[in-house]
């Protein structure tokens, strides 16, 4: 039992998330499928969850392009194979770019190696602030297979709050307190504090969302995030190798901007495990002690031909996501409420099927 | 109103107040634009008048003016009582609260001469301008930062400070206390209580207490235990929702408290206690609020940097509400500025503390409140507004039901009185509560040398804020406003002691007792409310 897939970084390397995601939305264009219903700027309603993103140097000029239609944008520049907020900074000006850029005269143009491929998405400048301060969400999701996709949310995700007030303004750019959450970054500021760790947990997220902006579009804030996530695995199911060996227990990243609505921002296939402050290590425990229930039934041999479908009191705090084998088998059963694999039914109104439904 | 319940003189001072009120005047404006109506015909004028008001909801807010009222003066007694009486009838009692007052301002005073810092001065413009632009961002940019203040320098200066009190020392105080007419003997006899509160005070028994929470027997579907996620929502949630929204609209203080009795749904809790409190901002009192922000930037007091310290000992540590930290500051520090405060005195066994203008020690017409509300700060003191940052995301809402919930509730846990809520009446309910129903409990925990009250004591003194998770503290707190008593929060501290019996019974010494109650945070208080009141 190996705990990577061999090629997760179709989904865990940012510019091959964003190929094989824009690849699958306009797979589902093609196919007609209501889920690919664009509106009339042409964007898509319900697979928007990506920021516009580019690669550089391949698609520079695409880039300079819309760029120069926006020309007060910001933008975020990471490197593609690195991790922890190293290497990652905000550009507003095209000048800044001058290294990827093929006019330039003084440099001669050299092939990028796969270390020097970045990606520049668009920057999310209205993020919802809590206390003032940005934050992201880190949840966990164990995939134990990909053809026929089973993934399992753990509960226990929490949001990595700045310790800086976040502020717009251009002379903050630089400043990678406000703007990046990651831990490794934080932790060398002034004012963090290594009682909390600056992390606070998805429930009181909840709450305090439930508390101040009302119950439905709360709810509906949660379904959406799991909508992406599923939409993510999806996308990138067809090109990994579903080696029946393996499993693997990713770290996705969500912002939520000031609408309520989330984005994906990455997808990583080592998430830390070491743990900041004692909450954390409890989670921590909670999350490996789950993920091996769930992939090798407590008491038996981990056998390959196990159908890896855990019992449910083996989830711990793990729920269903989306397991599309028990999901084809309800619908052989007649039930017309459940989905098919590749088929969704979903629309947005009252009679989106939710993910639990799709157990 | 031929209400028996209310005397002519209590009427009288309702009618008084109301008429000096802001509603009074509005009601007459709305009137007089009812009268213009032209729909209205002259030989109907006092019914049309009053049905169009009522029409445009004006009932209800004089309704709800009138509830107010009713909640904040208790009725009076005939003879009515001296001044005094109403604080505290009872003598001994209030000669202890005064005791302990001046004891803690002597502590003030002290530190004050020590550090030699003023208790309060005026800021310097620059500084004033400093600290409004900084306002909304006071976490980071405390008395710690280079600006201000000129006297001390480094990083240290907060440090210097100690809290005036924290709960234990108070609880010292409180085990002190002898009623002088109880028993003369040197030999403690069987007139001793059981617990540490030596003080006779008349407490509910559990009979009492079943009635009065009645509402949260097992048998009643409750706010927080049957909506949960894994319950199907048909069963319980959707009506409650359904009955929660119709009960918003009518804007009625009673309706929201009665319905807030089995707790209040999470999107609508906000709504909820600003109608049981009767707040309702308008622009007087953003006003108001602005005029206390002002306050805080022209003068600097020596309770601000209390403040500051508490917070940054309490919240900031909490992975629960470190997030709020700056609004904490937005709330605490105004709150020490506002004399209306002040009034809640009348019924508080406290008195405000004074202090005298320079050079003029001991002359009464020198005398100022400090601080202005009336209010020092202990350990703790910024927790009591911590979880209400879960339900307004406006620092004002948030300002104004933390000020209508400290002078209805909280100012009662840090008080020498004999009030059946105050702090010495909750001590001892825990105490008679827990020794009558876990009396093998009890008794094992004082033999190896543990009160309870010593562990249970804080959890009362902060409403449990800080101890148990957001959600049931605040899913308590329902419960405190709906049914206008604190009691419920020594049923919670006796029943957690129940729920850990198991672990308590093997106990040996007082550390291992508190390291059995030290985390609280993955209890769900309902349920154990519950089993404790319901199910013996």
């Amino acid at each position: 039992v190996i705990s990577h897939f061999p090629n997760h970084v179709e989904l865990t390397r940012k510019d091959l998330m964003v190929k094989n995601i824009k690849r699958y939305r306009k797979d589902l264009d093609k196919e007609g499928n209501p889920l690919a219903e664009k509106d009339e700027n042409g964007r898509y309603i319900h697979l928007d969850f990506i920021p516009q993103t580019f690669m550089l140097p391949a698609d520079y000029n695409l880039f300079v392009e819309e760029f120069r239609k926006n020309p007060n944008t910001t933008w975020i520049m990471k490197p593609c194979g690195k991790a922890r907020g190293v290497g990652i900074f905000l550009v507003n000006k095209l000048s800044q770019l001058k290294k990827w850029s093929r006019d330039s005269k003084t440099s001669n143009f050299t092939p990028p190696t796969s270390k020097d491929t970045y990606v520049i998405s668009k920057y999310i400048d209205n993020p919802l602030l809590i206390g003032g301060k940005k934050f992201d969400l880190r949840l966990y999701v164990l995939v134990t297979s990909f053809r026929p996709l089973k993934c399992y949310l753990f509960r226990l995700g929490f949001a990595r709050f700045c310790t800086v007030k976040y502020n717009a303004s251009i002379n903050e750019l630089d400043n990678m307190f406000v703007h990046l959450t990651n831990v490794s970054i934080q932790k060398q500021g002034d004012d963090y504090n290594n009682v909390h760790g600056g992390k606070w947990t998805v429930q009181n997220l909840r709450l305090f969302l439930e508390g101040t902006r009302g119950k439905e579009v709360t709810d509906r804030l949660f379904d959406e995030m799991q909508w992406q996530i599923v939409h993510s695995l999806k996308a990138v199911a067809g090109g990994i190798s579903n080696d029946r060996h393996c499993f693997e227990c990713y770290g996705y990243d969500i912002i939520i901007d000031d609408n309520l609505k989330p984005w994906l921002i990455e997808v990583n296939a080592s998430p830390s495990l070491t743990s900041t402050t004692s909450s954390d290590r409890i989670m921590k425990y909670k999350l490996i002690n789950d993920v091996i229930n769930i992939v090798i039934p407590p008491g038996q041999v981990p056998d390959v031909r196990w159908n890896k479908i855990p019992a449910k009191e083996h989830l711990g705090n793990f729920d269903v996501l989306y397991d599309e084998e028990l999901a084809q088998q309800d619908v052989m059963g007649g039930d017309p409420r459940k989905l098919g694999p590749g088929t969704f039914r979903g629309k947005r109104d009252g009679s989106r099927p939710s993910p639990a439904t799709w157990k | 109103m031929g209400d028996s319940n209310y005397s002519k003189a209590y009427i009288q001072t309702l009618i008084d107040e109301l008429k000096t009120s802001k509603i009074y005047t509005d009601l007459q404006c709305a009137a007089q634009v009812e009268i213009a109506k032209p729909t209205l015909r002259l030989s109907e004028l006092k019914k049309g008048v009053l049905n169009g008001l009522v029409n445009s909801g004006w009932d209800r807010k004089l309704r709800n003016a009138i509830y107010r009222f009713l909640q904040t003066h208790p009725k009076l007694q005939f003879p009515s009582p001296p001044p005094e009486h109403l604080k505290e009838p009872l003598v001994f009692l209030r000669k202890a609260q005064q005791a302990w007052e001046k004891r803690i301002l002597k502590s003030l005073n002290s530190m004050c001469t020590d550090l030699n810092i003023p208790l309060a001065r005026k800021r310097p413009e620059k500084e004033q301008k400093e600290w409004a632009q900084k306002w909304t961002e006071l976490g980071i940019d405390g008395p710690d930062a280079d600006f201000g203040w000129e006297a001390c320098q480094g990083c240290a200066y907060l440090s210097q400070f100690r809290p005036v009190y924290a709960p234990k020392d108070f609880l010292e105080v409180i085990i002190g206390l002898q009623n002088p007419n109880y028993h003369g003997s040197d030999t403690p006899g069987f007139y001793h209580l059981w617990g540490i509160v030596q003080v006779p005070l008349k407490v509910k028994d559990i009979d009492e207490l079943r009635l009065q929470y009645s509402d949260m027997s097992i048998n009643q579907c409750q706010s927080g235990i049957d909506d949960a996620q894994d319950i199907p929502s048909e069963l319980f949630e959707q009506e409650r929702v359904k009955l929660g929204k119709k009960v918003i609209n009518t804007n009625h203080g009673p309706l929201a408290q009665e319905f807030s009795k089995k707790g209040c749904p999470t999107s609508m809790r906000a709504t909820l206690w600003c109608q049981i409190l009767a707040v309702e901002l308008d622009e007087i009192d953003i006003l108001y609020y602005e005029q206390l922000k002002t306050n805080v930037l022209q003068h600097d007091l020596l309770v601000d940097s209390l403040l500051y310290k508490d917070v940054k000992l309490t919240a900031t540590n909490d992975d629960q509400y470190f997030v709020f930290e700056d609004f904490l500051y937005q709330v605490l520090l105004p709150f020490s500025r506002d004399t209306y405060v002040l009034n809640h005195f009348d019924y508080n066994s406290a008195s405000p503390p004074k202090s005298y203008i320079r050079g003029r020690l001991g002359m009464d017409e020198f005398a100022v409140n400090y601080p202005p509300n009336g209010v020092i700060p202990f350990h703790g003191f910024a927790m009591y507004v911590a979880p209400m940052c879960f339900l307004y995301k406006e620092t004002i809402t948030l300002y104004y039901v933390f000020r209508e919930m400290y002078v209805r509730y909280f100012f009662r846990l840090h008080s020498i009185s004999s009030h059946p809520q105050g702090i010495v009446g909750l001590s001892l309910l825990f105490e008679s509560l827990l020794q009558t129903h876990e009396s093998d409990l009890f008794f094992h925990l004082k033999s190896v040398g543990c009160q309870p009250l010593k562990v249970a004591f804080k959890w009362l003194v902060r409403a449990f804020s800080g101890y148990l998770s957001s959600d049931q503290v605040l899913l308590l707190w329902d419960r405190v406003l709906a049914y206008n008593s604190l009691e419920i929060l020594a049923v919670l501290a006796v029943a957690i002691f129940s729920f850990r019996k198991t672990n308590l019974m093997k106990v040996q010494s007082y550390n291992a007792a508190e390291a059995v109650l030290a985390d609280l945070t993955t209890l769900q208080v309902i349920p154990l409310i519950q089993l404790s009141l319901f199910s013996k």
